[in-house]
């Protein structure tokens, strides 16, 4: 338990959200999923526990530079027995510990071998145990098309990692896997969920496939790609396979790390940097190179959050008026988010808006304030003052004595 | 002065009735005094007025904001609701104001009891309290909520375990589920319940999911605040987690890297041996194909979309390049325009299986734009990168007549792309003496808005798609 829980921390994946509402009210059966996720417990890194997340086995047969259970680690090995984590899942979710399963594996033997392994531990949870909490299955991009069409009738969501972002970099550091067969794979699990939306002649709607959607995870800071090149990847990946979240992952240290990789540590400020311009492309309306157009190199930059560069960098466009200014404008603004935005263009509609109604929504008017005027406010000379970027750059620190 | 004592058990019912029955009867907050049934009494209390017909209409959002704030433990909550009741009756759209004041109060108490019954939801740890040959298993879990969240949250209890008896057992109000009956009671002091084996195995996995490499106190404590740290097992694995993770990533950092184990070798070998399965048709050219990296666009799609059709056709068409479709599916003219094709096919009497069909260019172009794909068209570099494959296709089916639609594959057979409502429509020759037509591209035709226009530019598609039958010789 010990080794393959702690082998299954580098997966960034706990979401439980976004599946099918169903429940055990009739008493046949244990479990519900209400569509939101809930978060069971949050661990001293500051990630949630939603899910049970274990490795099937640790034992593998790739060579991925980056991974903690590659073939040339030296780590302690272990496996579970399908019905020890049959048996795992529903005790913890009865104590209320988990919303569910997040099922992943080395590979042993063959792609196939393991696939069939855990397709099997699905199909128990749901046909022997009536177990309605979700599922989240990680699949293996190298196994029969079958074994994945069982899985995705099986699980709430499967994902795939692409892992790297270029597909340079998934040759160099994980010389087993083929990025081609990894989209290939997605592309899959895409027309099937479609095939399965579409009713039959008969008006049947069939089985729905994998309602929660398909994710991917990708690692950052083990290559060298800047992140125009990570974000230009994500957003080809979300119009193309429908993808419901794109998880960034900061490499961090393992133990017993491979020689092929750079010990540096990526700032986690990176990775929390990436998830901002994710959220900007698809919610917000920004375009990729509006964001990372801001720096010379193509990183964002670490210091302000990346709304807040881009506002910087366009102060022609500011200060907005509040009151008449367009959605789309004012999804612009650092400190407005989506549903502050609602609000503002709801109660516009009776009434003019002042400061102090700002705060009431819920806006961040220590951003906003140099962006926006509203009845009673008027940023005069901050929006284009001088040292308006110092006042959002973090304070100095001192340096980590570690 | 009117006194209004709401019971613990069914609170949110208790003050609709009775704010119902007073806004009907025309009472003014400032008459009413609200309470539960902890606060005292005053010396001028009136009997609550009777509920009669017909009843104030108000917002459906007024009724869900009610049900969420009533459980808040803010004593002046009702006759915070019912301020805002008074006045939504001559103000209907006070709801949708989110600069109000009053409102404000409300949206966040309701937001308190929203997060308290999330709480709830996540952080009740139940313990087995059953015997080990029951039929049907029971739990029991003690928890001190924040607000009076218990009688709102045991429904979604109800629903989650619903094969199971359990109880819920706080210092507020009770909550018991047997045989699939929910009832509430009295609070209660903390029950002694039995140890749990399980709560060590969980203790476990906590400790071993946590990344010592990225200590984040502050956000995990904003989350699962202290509060509710006494009662979940886990948590005392916490300060020790803080204590020896700086430690923890030295040693890392010092241990790396390491030699690989011996088996790795012999592991890696048989590897090489086994290959990936999956890899589509044996044919070497569709393998090759797969592989391809001469130009920019593999790196940014699905898979390259080789033709299909029978390998000593007479026929070959020529697209342009696969849409989302087809480069999701991995097989050409499968999308809108493939769908058109075969109809304008059918009419013409040709026999799309009898041809083999491919594109000009192996890779789908694209821009990105949220959740889909637009169609870019391939420029000259990509064309000519990729006519490498559509020669090795001509070279090994060998066609009689070769049908190109669009510009892009006039383009890439004849190295010129324009002018294309001119040449089509004839029977040309290429240096190699094979047949060619050129014809509008079935997309071009959906592109087009003007319906007259469209049905000429359709039926000169059919023409020329009849041309290519006959002379290719499939058509009698």
């Amino acid at each position: 338990m010990a080794i393959l829980s702690d082998a299954a921390k580098y997966d960034a994946s706990c979401a439980s959200s976004g599946s099918t509402k169903r429940d055990s009210r009739d008493g046949k059966g244990l479990g519900s999923n209400t569509g939101s996720g809930i978060c069971h417990a949050y661990a001293p890194d500051g990630r949630c526990i939603s899910l049970l997340k274990i490795l099937m086995t640790n034992f593998c047969i790739y060579d991925c530079a980056y991974c903690v259970n590659r073939v040339s680690s030296n780590i302690p090995r272990a496996r579970f027995t399908v019905d020890e984590v049959v048996k795992l899942t529903i005790e913890f979710y009865r104590r209320n510990y988990i919303e569910g399963l997040f099922l992943s594996s080395g590979i042993i033997r063959s792609p196939d071998i393991t696939m069939s392994d855990m397709v099997q531990i699905a199909r128990k949870l749901r046909h022997e145990e009536n177990f309605r909490g979700y599922i989240h299955l990680k699949t293996i991009p190298d196994a029969a098309p079958e074994l994945i069409a069982e899985a995705g009738l099986l699980a709430d969501r499967l994902s795939i990692n692409v892992e790297l972002p270029t597909d340079t970099a998934v040759t160099q550091l994980a010389p087993e896997k083929n990025p081609t067969q990894i989209r290939k794979a997605m592309a899959f699990v895409k027309l099937r969920k479609q095939g399965s939306a579409e009713k039959t002649y008969t008006g049947k709607r069939p089985p729905r496939f994998a309602p929660a959607g398909q994710s991917t995870q990708v690692i950052v800071g083990a290559d060298a790609s800047n992140d125009a090149t990570i974000l230009g990847q994500s957003t080809r990946l979300y119009s193309s396979y429908g993808l419901k979240r794109v998880y960034y992952s900061a490499f961090s240290p393992i133990p017993d790390s491979s020689k092929n990789l750079p010990l540096i540590r990526p700032p986690l400020k990176r990775e929390h940097r990436l998830y901002q311009a994710d959220w900007l492309l698809r919610f917000y309306g920004f375009e990729l190179d509006e964001i990372t157009g801001v720096t010379r190199d193509g990183n964002l930059d670490l210091d302000f959050d990346p709304k807040i560069a881009w506002a910087l960098a366009h102060r022609g466009l500011f200060p907005l008026d509040v009151n008449t200014a367009s959605r789309e404008m004012l999804l612009r603004v650092p400190g407005f988010g989506v549903k502050t935005v609602s609000r503002i263009l709801a109660t516009r509609r009776h009434r003019t808006l002042r400061y102090e109604d700002l705060t009431r929504m819920g806006v961040s008017m220590k951003k906003a304030r140099a962006f926006v005027t509203a009845v009673g406010w008027s940023p005069a000379g901050l929006t284009d003052s001088a040292d308006l970027r110092a006042k959002f750059a973090p304070p100095p620190e001192q340096m980590s004595l570690f | 002065m009117y006194r209004m004592t709401m019971p613990m058990i069914g609170t949110a019912q208790s003050w609709r009735d009775a704010a119902r029955a007073l806004i009907n009867a025309n009472v003014p907050p400032a008459n009413v005094a609200w309470g539960d049934e902890a606060s005292a009494t005053g010396l001028w209390d009136a009997a609550p007025p009777p509920d009669v017909k017909p009843a104030l209409k108000v917002p459906r959002s007024f009724i869900t904001l009610a049900n969420s704030v009533v459980w808040h433990s803010d004593p002046t909550r009702f006759s915070m609701l019912y301020q805002v009741l008074w006045r939504l009756r001559d103000r209907p759209h006070l709801m949708t104001d989110r600069a109000d004041a009053d409102m404000s109060t409300l949206r966040r108490m309701e937001k308190n009891v929203h997060r308290c019954q999330h709480k709830m939801k996540a952080f009740v740890r139940f313990r087995d309290v059953g015997a080990p040959d029951d039929t049907r298993r029971s739990f029991a879990a003690w928890f001190e909520p924040t607000h009076h969240t218990v009688e709102p949250t045991a429904t979604f209890f109800a629903r989650r375990f619903g094969d199971m008896d359990w109880r819920i057992i706080t210092p507020d109000v009770s909550a018991f589920f047997i045989n699939g009956e929910l009832t509430y009671g009295e609070g209660q002091p903390k029950p002694p319940l039995p140890e749990d084996a399980c709560e060590q195995l969980w203790t476990t996995y906590f400790r071993n999911i946590f990344n010592p490499a990225r200590l984040k106190v502050k956000a995990m404590q904003s989350e699962m605040p202290k509060k509710y740290w006494k009662n979940m097992p886990e948590t005392a694995a916490i300060p020790d987690l803080i204590a020896t993770a700086p430690a923890r990533v030295r040693e890392m950092n010092r241990a790396a890297p390491t030699i690989p184990p011996l088996r790795a070798a012999k592991v890696q070998k048989q590897v090489a041996a086994l290959g990936t399965a999956w890899s589509g048709s044996p044919d070497e050219l569709s393998v090759a194909v797969a592989d391809c990296t001469r130009c920019d666009l593999h790196c940014n799609v699905t898979q390259a979309v080789l033709g299909e059709g029978p390998q000593d056709a007479s026929l070959m068409i020529v697209g342009e390049q696969p849409g989302d479709l087809e480069d999701l599916a991995g097989r050409p003219f499968v999308g809108p325009a493939g769908k058109l094709f075969d109809k304008l096919a059918r009419d013409a009497g040709l026999d799309r299986e009898k041809a083999y069909v491919t594109n000009a260019v192996k890779h789908f172009k694209f821009n990105p734009r949220g959740h889909r794909r637009i169609h870019q068209r391939p420029n000259i570099g990509e064309v000519t990168h990729c006519k490498w494959w559509l020669d090795a296709e001509c070279a090994t089916i060998k066609p009689k007549v070769i049908l190109a639609m669009g510009s892009t594959a006039a383009l890439a057979l004849t190295g010129n792309g324009s002018d294309l409502t001119l040449r089509r429509g004839e029977a040309l020759k290429l240096d190699d003496g094979t047949q060619l037509v050129l014809t509008f591209h079935p997309s071009f035709l959906l592109r087009m808005r003007d319906p007259d226009k469209r049905h000429t530019a359709e039926n000169d598609v059919r023409r020329d798609l009849d041309l290519a039958n006959r002379l290719s010789g499939l058509a009698p």
